[in-house]
C-alpha cells in the first residue's frame, strides 16, 4: 500500500462534501450582498462581499454576533434565515462523511498499515520477523519476549493480531493483520531492513510459508536465518530447492523422536535433558516398549509416525476411519474409540498406541477406551490446541505430543544455540553407551537438574577479553578457562560439549584442548557457572586472575604506585 | 464523453476564464475590476482546487500544486481589497487596486499553467 495512502483517501472521499460546503457559503455570501438594506441614515445600501462573508461565516458556524453593520432589511433577514438552514445541512453533511470515513475499513487499514510501518523502522535493534501468531507464533513470540529479543508480527487473522495487543509482553511489538503472502506487505514488516536477523513462517498454510520463505531468499540481502513449518513433504521439497537449511516439520521430528526412544532410550535421554527448560528436575520416563504397536489417525501426523517406526522395524496396525486413505498392509478401517475396532486391531498383544487424530477429544477417548482395556498400556496422545491443556496434564499420557511447542522448541534452539542441533545429531549417531557416558558427567558437574545450554563464540564480541591473547597466539587450554574467577583452585560446573572450529567439530573436547580464536565452544552448565564464565571472557581482571594467578589494580593511581605497572601477586 | 472530465474542464478552463475576466483592463483604474467577479473567481478556483483531490498520479499533483497557488494569490487579492475597503485609511485607492489586481494576475498565470496541462494531457490520450 502506498505510503501516503490515509491522506489521499481522507482526500479523495471528502471531494464532494468540501464541494457542497463551497458552493453553499457561495451562494449565501452572494445572496447577501444582492438583497437590499438601508444605512443609518434610511439609504438605500448593498452590503459588501467583506460584511457578507463575515456575516455569514459567524452565522455558519452558530456563534451569531447579530446584525452588522446595520440593522438588517426585512429581505436580508429572508436571507439569512434560508442561509442558517442551507449551512446546517452543509455541515452536517461534510462531518457526517468525515465521521464514517473515520469508521471505514479501508481507511483504519491505511492507518494502521501506516502505523505498523513507521514502529517498524523504529526498531533499531536486530529483530525476527514472525510470520502467523498461531499456538506456535505465540509461545515463541512469548520466549522472544522473555529473552529481550525484539520481532514483528504478521498473521491474516485480525483476531489473533488483537490477542497480541492483549497480551502482557514487556515489548511492544509492532503487528499487523496482513497476508504473507504478498511480498509487499513483507517488505512493510521490514524483510529487507539491515536489522532484520531472521524470518520465521510459522502459518498453518505451508504454501504460505513457502513464499515467505522464497521472498526472504530472493529479496534479503543479509545473512537472515530462515526457519519454516511444513507439514507436506512436496512443499518441503520445494523448500530445500530454494536452499532454505532449516525446515521443521513437527510430525516427521516427533516421529523421530520416538523411533529413537524405542531404538536408543539413553540418546533420548540425554536430548530430553539438553532440550528440556533448564533448572527443571526430569523425571524418570517410561521406556517405550518393543512389539505390537497400534496407531489411530493415517493422516500427515500418523504418515510421519509410521514411516519412522516401520525404519525401526515396528509391527505397526493402523486404524482409521477414511476408506480412501490407503494405509500400509495391515490397517483396520473404523474410529480407534470403539471396542470392536481395537479387538481387531490386535489390542489383545499390543505394547503401545498411539492417538493420533487431529481432533483432541477423539484422542482422549481412544486412549480412554485403549487404556481400560489393556491399563498397562504405553500410551502417546497427540494434542493439537493448546486450549485443551487442562484436559490433556489431567489424564497423563506416557507421552504427549504438542505439535506446536516441538516447533517453538525447534526455532528457539536453532536461533539461540545453533551448536546445539550439531551436538543432537551426534547423539543420534552414537549408540547408548556414549550417551548414558554424557549423561552421567553432566549430572556429575551440574546436578540432577536440567543444565544450561549455551554458545559463545570466541571473538571480539563474545569474548573480548580474551580474544587478544589468542589472536597474539597465546596457548590457552579449555581446562584453563574454566576455573572458577571467584577461586581457581576450584573448577566451574560446566561441561564443553562441543566445539566448532573452521567448519569441523571437535565433540567432547579434552580438558587440554587448546583454544584459538573464533573457536565456537557449546556449553552444559549451572547459572552461575556460566554466569562466572562469562565474566571470565568479558572481563580482563578476571581474566587474568583465572589465568595467571595475578589480581590487578584496578586503578590508575594503585597500579602506578605499585612496583610492577601491571599486576602484582596475591 | 466521461461526465468526470466534462466537470474537471468546466471548472478549470471556468476559473481561468473569471479570473482573466477580472484581472483585464488598467491596473490602476478600479472601475475596470469587479468584485463580483474576484468573488466568483474564488469560489470556481476552490472547486476545482477540491475536484484534484486525491489524484495519485504526477500530473494530478502538479494540477494540485498549481489550484494552490491560484487559490492563494486570490484569497491574499481579496483579502488586500478588504483591508484597503475597512481598514486602511485611503480606501480602494490607485496603489490598492494595483495591488489587488497583480496579486489576481499571477493567480491567473498559475490558472494558464492549469488549462495548458489540461489541453497537454487531452492530446496524449488520443481517444
Amino acid at each position: 500500500m502506498h505510503p501516503n495512502s490515509a491522506i489521499l483517501l481522507i482526500l479523495r472521499r471528502m471531494r464532494a462534501p468540501l464541494i457542497v460546503l463551497i458552493t453553499l457559503y457561495a451562494v449565501s455570501v452572494l445572496g447577501l450582498t444582492l438583497l437590499p438594506g438601508v444605512d443609518a441614515d434610511g439609504r438605500p445600501w448593498h452590503m459588501s462581499f467583506f460584511h457578507a462573508f463575515y456575516v455569514i461565516s459567524y452565522t455558519a458556524t452558530t456563534i451569531g454576533f447579530g446584525e452588522i453593520p446595520y440593522p438588517f432589511s426585512d429581505a436580508q433577514r429572508m436571507w439569512v434565515t434560508f442561509s442558517i438552514y442551507l449551512s446546517v445541512i452543509g455541515w452536517a453533511y461534510a462531518i457526517g462523511a468525515l465521521l464514517a470515513l473515520v469508521q471505514n475499513r479501508a481507511f483504519q487499514n491505511a492507518i494502521a498499515m501506516q502505523r505498523f510501518g513507521r514502529a517498524v523502522r523504529r526498531v533499531r535493534e536486530p529483530f525476527y520477523l514472525v510470520c502467523g501468531y498461531g499456538e506456535t507464533g505465540q509461545l515463541l513470540c512469548r520466549a522472544f519476549d522473555h529473552l529481550n529479543r525484539r520481532f514483528v508480527v504478521l498473521d491474516i487473522d485480525p483476531a489473533r493480531i488483537e490477542e497480541l495487543e492483549l497480551q502482557d509482553l514487556r515489548i511492544d511489538a509492532p503487528a499487523i493483520t496482513a497476508d504473507a503472502r504478498h511480498p509487499d506487505n513483507l517488505l512493510m514488516a521490514g524483510l529487507t531492513s539491515r536489522h532484520c536477523i531472521g524470518v520465521i513462517a510459522l502459518t498453518s498454510d505451508d504454501e504460505a510459508n513457502l513464499v515467505v520463505a522464497a521472498a526472504t531468499r530472493l529479496l534479503h540481502n543479509g545473512e537472515a536465518s530462515i526457519l519454516c513449518r511444513v507439514t507436506r513433504p512436496e512443499i518441503a521439497d520445494n523448500m530445500k530447492s530454494f536452499g532454505i537449511g532449516h525446515i521443521i516439520n513437527p510430525f516427521e521430528t516427533f516421529g523421530e523422536y520416538l523411533a529413537l526412544a524405542i531404538r536408543s532410550p539413553g540418546s533420548y535421554q540425554l536430548m530430553e535433558w539438553l532440550t528440556s527448560t533448564p533448572g527443571a528436575t526430569l523425571k524418570p520416563q517410561r521406556e517405550p516398549p518393543r512389539g505390537h504397536w497400534i496407531l489411530c489417525g493415517y493422516g500427515r501426523f500418523g504418515q510421519a509416525i509410521a514411516d519412522d517406526l516401520q525404519v525401526e522395524g515396528i509391527d505397526l496396525t493402523v486404524i482409521e476411519p477414511d476408506h480412501s486413505i490407503a494405509c500400509t498392509s495391515q490397517n483396520v478401517h473404523g474410529v480407534g474409540n470403539e471396542r470392536h475396532v481395537l479387538e481387531q486391531a490386535g489390542i489383545e498383544r499390543a505394547v503401545g498406541i498411539i492417538a493420533g487424530t487431529n481432533n483432541d477429544i477423539a484422542n482422549l477417548a481412544i486412549v480412554a477406551t485403549a487404556a481400560e482395556r489393556k491399563p498397562d498400556l504405553f500410551t502417546v496422545l497427540r494434542q493439537n490446541l493448546q486450549s485443551n491443556q487442562s484436559l490433556f496434564s489431567t489424564f497423563q499420557a506416557d507421552f504427549t505430543v504438542r505439535p506446536a511447542q516441538i516447533i517453538a522448541h525447534e526455532c528457539l534452539g536453532l536461533l539461540m544455540t545453533p551448536l546445539l542441533a550439531r551436538f543432537l545429531a551426534e547423539v543420534k549417531r552414537r549408540d547408548d553407551a556414549w550417551s548414558d557416558a554424557v549423561v552421567a558427567r553432566i549430572a556429575q558437574t551440574c546436578g540432577e537438574r536440567v543444565p544450561m545450554t549455551w554458545n559463545v563464540a570466541l571473538d571480539g564480541r563474545g569474548a573480548p577479553a580474551l580474544e587478544p591473547a589468542l589472536r597474539g597466539g597465546a596457548e590457552i587450554e579449555l581446562n584453563a578457562l574454566l576455573r572458577d574467577p571467584t577461586n581457581r583452585q576450584e573448577r566451574l560446573n560446566a561441561v564443553p560439549l562441543l566445539v566448532l572450529r573452521a567448519g569441523q567439530q571437535h565433540v567432547l573436547p579434552d580438558d587440554s584442548f587448546a583454544l584459538r580464536t573464533d573457536d565456537d565452544i557449546l556449553f552444559a552448565s549451572t547459572r552461575t557457572a556460566r554466569a562466572r564464565l562469562q565474566g571470565t571472557l568479558v572481563n580482563v581482571n578476571d581474566r587474568d586472575y583465572v589465568l595467571h594467578g595475578r589480581a590487578q589494580r584496578a586503578g590508575w593511581l594503585w597500579r602506578k604506585l605499585a612496583r610492577d605497572p601491571q599486576s602484582v601477586a596475591p | 464523453m466521461n461526465l468526470e472530465k466534462v466537470v474537471f474542464g468546466f471548472f478549470i478552463v471556468f476559473a481561468a476564464t473569471l479570473n482573466f475576466g477580472f484581472v483585464i483592463g488598467e491596473i490602476d483604474n478600479p472601475m475596470h475590476h469587479n468584485a463580483t467577479e474576484l468573488f466568483f473567481a474564488i469560489v470556481v478556483n476552490l472547486i476545482a482546487t477540491v475536484l484534484k483531490f486525491g489524484d495519485r498520479t504526477q500530473v494530478g499533483a502538479v494540477h494540485l500544486a498549481t489550484s494552490l497557488v491560484a487559490d492563494l494569490q486570490l484569497l491574499a487579492a481579496a483579502g488586500a481589497w478588504a483591508y484597503a475597503a475597512y481598514v486602511s485609511p485611503t480606501g480602494v485607492d490607485t496603489g490598492a487596486i494595483t495591488t489587488i489586481v497583480s496579486l489576481s494576475a499571477g493567480a491567473l498565470l498559475a490558472n494558464i499553467i492549469s488549462v495548458v496541462m489540461l489541453i497537454v494531457e487531452t492530446m496524449m490520450l488520443r481517444r
